[in-house]
């Protein structure tokens, strides 16, 4: 019996709805071996999860709470990977964002008309988020820097940063020690909704249809798909590539950093340690879960926010490390990835006798 | 106060731990030249490292053995390539992000191992200096060189013979022929599939190895998320390295004297605000990896999956 793979004609459009869906029950029975090698009940941990993170009207707005950085990142990771620029640094891009906002609400404030002050800080916070993705997109597209390692590394240094500020030049005074800057003044606080949520699900809802807009109706989405697909049909239409690089890396930035500055305006309300807390890694599986497509990053993004929501109540209701969902979000990401081939590729399982045959059609 | 810098003990101290945090570089980078040259990039490395940490640690807590608890890393280390290689050689995942799902599962899993199963933060009395006879008792040279852990000689060691097999063995022959040209590979019957599981495998391994170094002869102790990006640095020492065993030396020296200097600072008091001084490799990283792009072409097949066809 031999194993092999088949290129489809056609790519299987099934396969971007099952893929995920199967990559996350996978996750799922991984986890389930994985808490019963440590002597839990698996079925008793899921149920606390989904009670947790969707029982009640409290759990679903903190799963909402969750989805807004998460949706945003998600988007900002989705359309960079679109055109195969591979920004793993949507975290660092969502700090940088967040210091943005906090430098127009510490200091600017005052300053300025009190409703001006939020739409100022969602301008400094995706500037901020733009220019920090701008480093590495300039690197990509002029030196050929490989932008994996280096969208890592301006992680560390943002995550680094905002830790610098709150620590020093911008804790507050009057804290008692505790480390973060002032709270945010009145005017320079997104409106709370309902419970914790902010007006931020309204950007990242509204952001997500913007992006599927520019991605499949407009001629620079048109161009962004054809370079990720076809560089080299792109590059005959006369596309310029790296300028699109530049030009979606700043888009991706500043989506990240309008996470950010939704962050520490709408939750924290001042610069804080919970900033950084994995949002921008997160986003990498919400945008594959998604295909990529940004109407689903929405939907993913939510479900995403369940998933880290219910990690967090396993550990105040079962004492389980909320590493938890870490680890189901590493392993559903590895899912989904190999479970990628089931687009382009059949499986067929032949017997030995049709060995040699099978073997000459597919090599 | 900057001029304790400049005193002879503590020139020699700098030195010296420069060698020894050297060797988590060296084993993560040195395993990772090998996937690289046979073009798979593999970044679960700081993931695989988490992981080895761990288990080394754990290991060696309970049994009272480091060898056991080096040999346990490895293993673990080795199983993660053995995952890894799977998804990338035969689901032909793309490499850079399957890499970031082995980070994030390593991260989780080892935090939480380590929360469920030791709770509290203790040490292990790690791998003890052990003065090489003769060579130590040199001044100076014998103090920087020659009174560090078995693990830090292991691990220079490691250098000349990653060379030797890459350059003048046949099994480099073919890792380094898989990595240019699979296609020519694979019709003069090399199996592209197995050389790359061989070497993922053998970056697992090592990295393994890299993570048991940190947490049961540098440092001692196993935190949560205690890699904090070396695992990437070493990723982009590869690329410094251009590729070769000796110029991954030379990388994973730069970084570890940065760091060496960057502890001695805040030893001695000099007033750098600590996370300014953190962020000292992280910057160099990009730095050097700007300045190595231009100079060495790397493995023309690097990322690319490799499927027969037509």
């Amino acid at each position: 019996m031999n194993i092999v793979l088949e290129r489809r004609l056609e790519k299987a459009r099934w396969a971007v709805v099952i893929v995920p869906i199967a990559s996350f029950l996978l996750a799922l029975v991984f986890g389930a071996v994985l808490l019963l090698a440590f002597g839990i009940n698996p079925l008793q941990a899921y149920r606390v999860m989904v009670s947790g993170s969707l029982g009640d009207q409290y759990a679903l707005t903190e799963t909402l709470v969750k989805a807004i950085p998460l949706i945003l990142t998600g988007l900002a990771v989705a359309i960079a990977f679109r055109m195969l620029f591979w920004n793993i640094g949507a975290e660092g891009q969502l700090a940088m964002g967040g210091i943005g906002a906090s430098y127009v609400a510490l200091f600017l404030s005052d300053s300025l008309p009190d409703p001006l002050t939020i739409p100022v800080m969602i301008l400094m916070g995706m500037l901020a988020g733009a220019l920090w993705a701008l480093i590495p997109a300039l690197l990509k597209a002029y030196l050929e820097v490989n932008e994996i390692l280096t969208t890592l590394m301006m992680n560390y240094i943002a995550i680094l940063l905002v830790e610098y500020l709150y620590l020093g030049p911008w804790r507050d005074p009057e804290g008692y020690g505790f480390p973060g800057s002032a709270p945010f003044p009145q005017e320079a606080l997104l409106p709370r909704l309902w419970g914790r949520v902010h007006l931020g699900i309204i950007f990242a809802v509204l952001a997500a249809f913007i992006i599927w807009l520019i991605m499949n109706r407009s001629q620079w989405g048109y161009e962004i798909r054809l370079i990720g697909e076809n560089p080299r049909a792109a590059k005959y239409a006369g596309i310029d590539a790296k300028r699109n690089m530049v030009l979606v890396m700043l888009l991706s930035g500043a989506l990240s950093g309008l996470a950010g500055m939704a962050e520490v305006s709408g939750i924290a309300r001042r610069l804080y340690q919970g900033l950084t807390v994995g949002y921008g890694f997160t986003a990498i599986i919400v945008a594959w879960m998604a295909n990529l497509n940004p109407l689903g990053v929405v939907f993913v993004g939510a479900f995403m926010g369940a998933l880290t929501v219910g990690g967090d109540q396993l550990q105040v209701a079962m004492g389980i490390p909320a590493a938890v969902s870490l680890v189901l979000q590493g392993a559903i990401l590895f899912f989904v990835l190999g479970g990628w081939v089931f687009i382009n590729y059949r499986i067929r399982i032949l017997r030995s006798g049709k060995q040699k045959q099978a073997g000459e059609l597919n090599e | 106060m900057i001029s304790d810098l400049f005193s002879m003990t503590v020139l020699v101290g700098i030195l010296a731990s420069g060698i020894r945090l050297a060797t988590p570089y060296l084993y993560a980078a040195i395993g990772e030249t090998f996937g690289q040259r046979s073009g798979v990039l593999n970044l679960g490395v700081e993931g695989q490292m988490l992981l080895g940490a761990f288990t080394a640690f754990y290991v060696a807590i309970q049994t009272g053995n480091l060898w056991l608890g080096v040999l346990s890393a490895m293993i673990v280390g080795a199983v993660m390539g053995l995952a890894m290689a799977f998804v990338t050689v035969n689901l032909q995942a793309v490499q850079g992000i399957s890499g970031i799902g082995f980070y994030l599962f390593g991260l989780g899993l080892s935090d939480l191992l380590f929360q469920r199963v030791l709770g509290t933060v203790e040490t292990v009395k790690g791998f003890p200096k052990f003065n090489l006879p003769v060579l130590s008792d040199l001044p100076i040279v014998g103090e920087i060189f020659f009174q560090q852990n078995i693990l830090v000689y292991i691990s220079f060691a490691l250098v000349p013979l990653a060379w030797f097999v890459l350059n003048k063995t046949t099994l480099g022959l073919k890792i380094r022929a898989v990595g240019e040209n699979p296609e020519a590979a694979d019709s003069l019957g090399v199996s592209v599939a197995r050389i790359r599981y061989l070497t993922i495998i053998l970056g697992g391994t090592l990295s393994g190895i890299a993570g048991a170094s940190l947490s049961i002869a540098l440092l001692n102790v196993f935190q949560q998320n205690m890699t904090s990006g070396l695992g990437f640095i070493a990723v982009a020492l590869v690329y410094f390295g251009a590729w070769r065993p000796f110029g991954v030396l030379g990388g994973a020296l730069l970084f570890s004297l940065v760091n060496s200097l960057q502890l001695w600072v805040q030893v001695l008091g000099i007033p750098i605000p600590s996370d300014i001084a953190v962020m000292m490799p992280y910057i160099l990283t990009i730095l050097v990896l700007v300045i190595s792009v231009s100079r060495v072409r790397a493995p023309s097949a690097l990322t690319k999956p490799f499927k027969r066809e037509e």
